[in-house]
This record gives C-alpha cells, sequence and structure tokens, in this order.
C-alpha cells in the first residue's frame, strides 16, 4: 500500500511534504511546464519584496563541486506585480502557496506581510530573514538573534492568525539554535532551514573572482550536511515545531534523510535547476523509499533518527510532530 | 494530467533521449539524440537542456546548447554541436550510441522568419553558426535569399564553412589566423557582404562582443537585426534568474531580463550591449530607479528606444565594481 505522505503545514493539511525551495522555482509557472504544481506539497515562491528589484550583475552564478553560488540578489518584480499576476494564477492552477518574503527593513517586512494578509489564498509565509546576497551583512537579520526575533514579532503581529509564519535561517551563525529559539517565542509557527551558505569561488585563468557580486550563496548537495546537521540540532532542542528542511535536495532518499533529522516538510532547490520535474521525481522516489521500508505514514520517519534506541522496523512510534 | 507531463502541446519536454551518434567536426563535437517530441516542436533558434553527468554527478547544472539541426528519423532526432572545453562538455564528448540523456526543449525564442521573400544574411562567429543552418532552411522556404558570413579565429573553427558554401546564395568565411577565407573577422566583411547582398534583414549567433559589433553596424546601415545572445544559464527554463542581460522594452524602459526564456533570440538594438554584467541605473528595480524613471523614459525617447545614458558601475549600489572576465561568457551550446 502507498505510505500516507499527508504533513501538516500550520492549519492547512499538506498531500506531501515536498515544496520548492524560494528562488528556484519563480512563482511556479515556469516549472508548470514539466510538473503539475497541484501534486506537490506546496511552492514556495521567489522572495517577494515591496518594490521591483533588478538583482545584481552577471556573472550571477558559478558551478562548484557539488553545486553551486548565485548571487542573484532577490531580482523580483515587487508585491503589486506579484498579487496581480502570480499569485492568481497559482490559485488557479490548485497549488498551495507560500509565499517568501524579504525585506530591507522590520517595518517593510510588516507591510508585504499585511499586503499578503489580504489577500485570499495564502497558505503560509515563509521569511526570508537570511538570504545573503545582499549589500551588508548586517542585513542578514538571521545572523543576530535580536533582528531575527524584531522582523518575526512585527510580521506575526500583521499576519492573519490562520497563516502560519516560518523563518528561513542561515547556517551561517556560531549557534542556529539560539536563533530558532528567538525566533519562535517571537512568534515563529515553523523554521524553515537553510537558506544558502555564504561562498565565493575565483577563476584561476582570469584570476578574478567568477561572480560579479564578488560572493554568493551556496547549495546543492555539497551543502546536504550542514542541512541535516542544523536541522537535528533545532529539532533536539524544539521538538514540537516544524521544520521545512532544504539544502542540496537531490534524491527521495536525500528527502527522507531531512525528515529523519526533524524535518517535516522538504523544499527542493538546486536539483530543480539539472532537472525542471525534480520535485515530482523526489516526491516519487520518496514514496518508494517509505514503501521500501514498510512505513504507512510520514509522521513516522519525522525526527526518527532522534530517537536513542533503534530497533528497526519493530521499534516503538514516539509522538512526534508531523 | 501526471507529473512529468507538459502543459501544452507546443512547450518543452522533459525526455530521456538515446544518443544515435556522437562525431568529431573539426574543432568540435556534433551529437545526435533521439528524442521525438523535441524535434517536432523545434524552431530555428531555440536550445535544449541537458543533465551532464550521469547519476551521482557532482554537475548539478543544465547546460544549454543551440539545436542544429532536426531529422524525422528514428521518429525524430535532435542534433547540437558544442566545444569539449570542461568537465560537463567532455563528459558529452565520451557519449556513445545507446546511451540515454536527460534534455528538456525546446527552449526559448525562436528567430521571427519575415513575412515577404527578402535578403537575409547569417552572420556565425565559431560554432555559433550552428543554428543557422536551420533558419537558412527555414527562410528558403520563405523564398527568401541566404547569404552567409562565418568567422572563427582558425579554419578548423568555422562550423559549417562547407554547407554554407553548398547551400547559401554566397559565403563568405573570415579566420584571424587567415587559415581559411579572408584574413580577419566578421565585421570587417559585413559592410561589403550587405552591399553586394542587398541585405533586408540580418541574423547572427556567436560570441558577444561580435553580436555587439555586428548590431552596432547594422544600425548603421539601418538594417534591422536578430542575435542569439549567449549567456550562462543554469537552469535554461526561466526559473534560476542567472542569465539576465539588460534589454530595452517597446516602452523604453530596461529590464533585466532572462535570455533562457525571453530570448536567446532579441531583436540587437534592444540589448544594451555597453551594460551587459552591470545594472544600468536605470534599469527597473536598480537601487533608486523610480526616482529616476522619468527622466529615463525621457531619454528613451529622445534616442529611438535605447537610452543612451552611459550604465554606472553598480558600486553607485555599494557594491563592487563587476569584474570584466576575459574568458568567454557561454552560449547555450558553451556550456563547460
Amino acid at each position: 500500500m502507498a505510505p500516507d505522505l499527508r504533513t501538516r503545514l500550520g492549519n492547512v493539511e499538506l498531500p506531501n511534504p515536498i515544496l520548492t525551495a524560494s528562488g528556484c522555482a519563480s512563482s511556479g509557472r515556469e516549472l508548470a511546464q514539466f510538473i503539475d504544481v497541484s501534486r506537490i506539497g506546496a511552492i514556495v515562491t521567489k522572495s517577494v519584496q515591496l518594490a521591483p528589484r533588478a538583482g545584481r550583475p552577471t556573472p550571477r552564478m558559478a558551478e562548484t563541486s557539488s553545486g553551486m553560488l548565485n548571487s542573484i540578489g532577490l531580482q523580483g518584480p515587487g508585491i503589486d506585480a506579484f498579487l496581480q499576476r502570480d499569485l492568481p494564477w497559482l490559485l488557479s492552477r490548485g497549488a498551495r502557496a507560500v509565499v517568501s518574503i524579504a525585506g530591507n527593513t522590520v517595518e517593510e517586512y510588516a507591510e508585504l506581510a499585511a499586503r499578503l494578509s489580504d489577500a485570499a489564498g495564502v497558505t503560509a509565509l515563509e521569511v526570508n530573514i537570511s538570504c545573503p546576497n545582499v549589500e551588508h551583512r548586517g542585513q542578514v537579520f538571521a545572523c543576530d538573534a535580536a533582528d531575527a526575533a524584531a522582523v518575526i514579532a512585527a510580521v506575526r503581529a500583521r499576519t492573519r492568525d490562520d497563516i502560519p509564519v516560518f523563518a528561513k535561517l542561515s547556517p551561517d551563525v556560531t549557534d542556529i539554535v539560539a536563533i530558532a529559539r528567538s525566533c519562535v517565542s517571537a512568534g515563529a509557527d515553523g523554521l524553515s532551514m537553510i537558506n544558502t551558505l555564504l561562498g565565493m569561488a575565483i577563476d584561476t585563468e582570469t584570476m578574478r573572482p567568477v561572480l560579479a557580486g564578488l560572493t554568493g550563496g551556496l547549495s546543492g548537495p555539497a551543502i546536504r550536511p550542514v542541512a541535516v546537521r542544523c536541522i537535528w540540532q533545532v529539532s533536539e532542542a524544539l521538538p514540537d515545531v516544524p521544520i521545512i528542511g532544504m539544502g542540496g535536495v537531490m534524491t527521495g532518499r536525500d528527502a527522507l534523510e531531512l525528515l529523519l533529522a526533524g524535518a517535516s516538510m522538504v523544499s527542493i532547490g538546486t536539483a530543480i535547476f539539472g532537472d525542471p520535474s525534480a520535485c515530482a521525481r523526489i516526491l516519487r522516489e520518496l514514496d518508494d523509499e517509505l514503501a521500501r521500508r514498510g512505513i504507512e505514514r510520514l509522521s513516522e520517519v519525522v525526527g526518527l533518527a532522534h530517537e536513542t534506541k533503534t530497533t528497526g522496523r519493530g521499534r516503538t512510534n514516539v509522538a512526534r510532530p508531523a | 494530467m501526471t507529473a512529468g507531463e507538459p502543459e501544452s502541446e507546443s512547450g518543452p519536454l522533459q525526455v530521456r533521449g538515446t544518443v544515435l551518434t556522437v562525431r568529431k567536426v573539426d574543432a568540435y563535437h556534433a551529437i545526435t539524440i533521439v528524442a521525438p517530441g523535441i524535434a517536432a516542436r523545434f524552431k530555428p533558434g531555440q536550445f535544449v537542456a541537458l543533465a551532464v553527468g550521469g547519476p551521482e554527478t557532482s554537475m548539478v547544472l543544465s547546460r544549454a546548447f543551440s539545436i542544429y539541426d532536426v531529422r524525422p528519423d528514428h521518429g525524430g532526432t535532435v542534433e547540437f554541436v558544442f566545444a569539449a572545453s570542461g568537465p560537463g562538455t567532455r563528459w558529452l564528448a565520451e557519449r556513445r550510441a545507446r546511451d540515454v540523456l536527460d534534455l528538456t526543449g525546446p527552449l526559448g525564442r525562436p528567430f521571427p522568419v519575415p513575412r515577404d521573400p527578402v535578403s537575409c544574411l547569417l552572420v556565425g562567429g565559431g560554432y555559433g553558426s550552428a543554428p543557422l543552418f536551420a533558419l537558412a532552411d527555414r527562410l528558403r522556404e520563405r523564398r527568401c535569399s541566404v547569404d552567409f558570413l562565418l568567422g572563427a579565429a582558425s579554419g578548423d573553427r568555422v562550423f559549417g564553412a562547407l554547407t554554407a558554401r553548398r547551400t547559401g546564395r554566397s559565403a563568405t568565411i573570415t579566420t584571424a589566423d587567415g587559415s581559411l577565407g579572408v584574413r580577419g573577422i566578421v565585421t570587417d566583411m559585413l559592410g561589403q557582404v550587405i552591399h553586394e547582398a542587398r541585405t533586408d534583414v540580418i541574423y547572427a549567433c556567436g560570441p558577444m562582443p561580435m553580436l555587439r559589433q555586428v548590431t552596432a553596424l547594422a544600425r548603421r546601415y539601418d538594417i534591422p537585426v536578430q542575435v542569439a545572445v549567449e549567456e550562462s544559464m543554469a537552469c535554461g527554463v526561466g526559473v534560476c534568474m542567472t542569465c539576465v542581460l539588460p534589454v530595452v522594452g517597446s516602452d523604453g524602459i530596461t529590464r533585466m531580463i532572462r535570455s533562457c526564456i525571453d530570448g536567446p533570440v532579441f531583436r540587437g538594438e534592444q540589448v544594451r550591449w555597453d551594460d551587459i554584467g552591470t545594472i544600468p541605473f536605470d534599469a527597473f528595480g536598480a537601487p533608486g530607479w523610480e526616482s529616476r524613471a522619468r527622466r529615463g523614459a525621457r531619454q528613451a525617447a529622445g534616442h529611438g528606444g535605447a537610452p543612451q545614458a552611459a550604465s554606472r558601475p553598480a558600486s553607485q549600489a555599494g557594491q563592487a565594481v563587476p569584474v570584466r572576465h576575459a574568458s568567454p561568457v557561454r552560449r547555450p551550446g558553451h556550456g563547460s
């Protein structure tokens, strides 16, 4: 029998835990040429901002071993265009829309939250406080517990009660658990982790940085162990807080690894760039991975790796958030 | 609709295609893959995105290649030309018949073709000439005349010289080392060819500096030019925002446009060639653009659509000045 893959995103039940990762699926429309966007758990949009933004100059991308650096710089058309064009399209296709938001100030985040609360059909907000491609590291709110909390508190206050707010965290911190706790105390209903790691590549032929923006965000399978570690640490400290896990998931097996670490949903990012139907494929593969292990419900594996006694198939299920 | 099925009859398909042949063509490789759906939907100028490296590969990004030819055999095949210049393309050059590849296409905006039987000049640099031959067939179907102007560093790097000579009304070849045709670069000969062929429309594909010069010369002769640009891509399908370049819209506003889905073919004069590798200060969404938008629109109106204001380097936005690279930017087909 096919495993029951349902999972919960706040008040909303998702048919399965496979989501797109913000910034890797635009607003879903391009991928609809290759997958049925209503069949995956949700589309997490590219981060929406108040004003249109042109992003960073090119070259914006460098392939690295088992990964890539990007320095897009949050190029996007702004909230007006998103509400007018992208959100209605997602809803018309029966997709669940998790809207990622990004701002330069606490007030910008709050205004975005208010605008999106007024619009019908937003399944959840993912607050991107961790984009590394900004001009100043001081703008990465997720690098400071108090700054992160200020954003999350302002967003939570301006967001409709029935819309869950997830804080997207950066791995580039000394103690991710402290940031996670701070966000949850400020009202985050869940956590998304991890954003890209700040990285850099130098072209040894030109002997200059590859990216025009000099630094970029590292993603892809190279960072998956970092994602597993972050999810593990936060899930250990905050076992009741739902986690959207992401970081280099290429296969159903990789998705299972993040679920075992404590995520109850998994976002697919860089994999899409090499395989535009990656979300549908990984969903099939996850289904197979679970079925092969005789697992009937997704909730059985969420955080399972934390259990000290591994008794194989005959294990007792500890109640964990799903 | 099931996952993996396309949404429309004309959009791109993602398929597993079987390799038919990989052959060496002078300095390049040409690979033919059985991919019936892609072949059926192909229009000249479009490209495919290809996964390289096989399962468990450390190369995570798609490579984009302009389609050279499609044929009806084996239900439909797609052929493209590439230089084995990096780990991804070297892996591709090592494929053998019956290997299976994951490819997506046809992608991108094709070359628009004229309604009337006009005189068309097709300009290609290196293996950038590859997509021009299918275009030439299409143009001849429309009773257009086709002249070729192809160039490269050396004779073995001029792709399709023989075909051009066989099928073109005229074919002019230039090489930097003089090993084939005229010594020099294509733009040295452009004026003469335009004059002799009484060119009405130019199509160009090749390195960005060549496209820039061809566009400038075409403007001088007041001839419309369609260019297929080279930009490095990560996905090829419009989701990664890597392959953007500053393009002036019909409203006079410059936007950072994705060359994968809004290109790779553009009207040459729409591209702000001097500003590639920067965010022009008057581009839509550039820092402070709204306050300058009105002034930018006025400039655009005064210069026939393309704002001539020199772009400021991104240092204006508190960023480092972007480094202009000596290495060529990759086109679809240049994937390493």
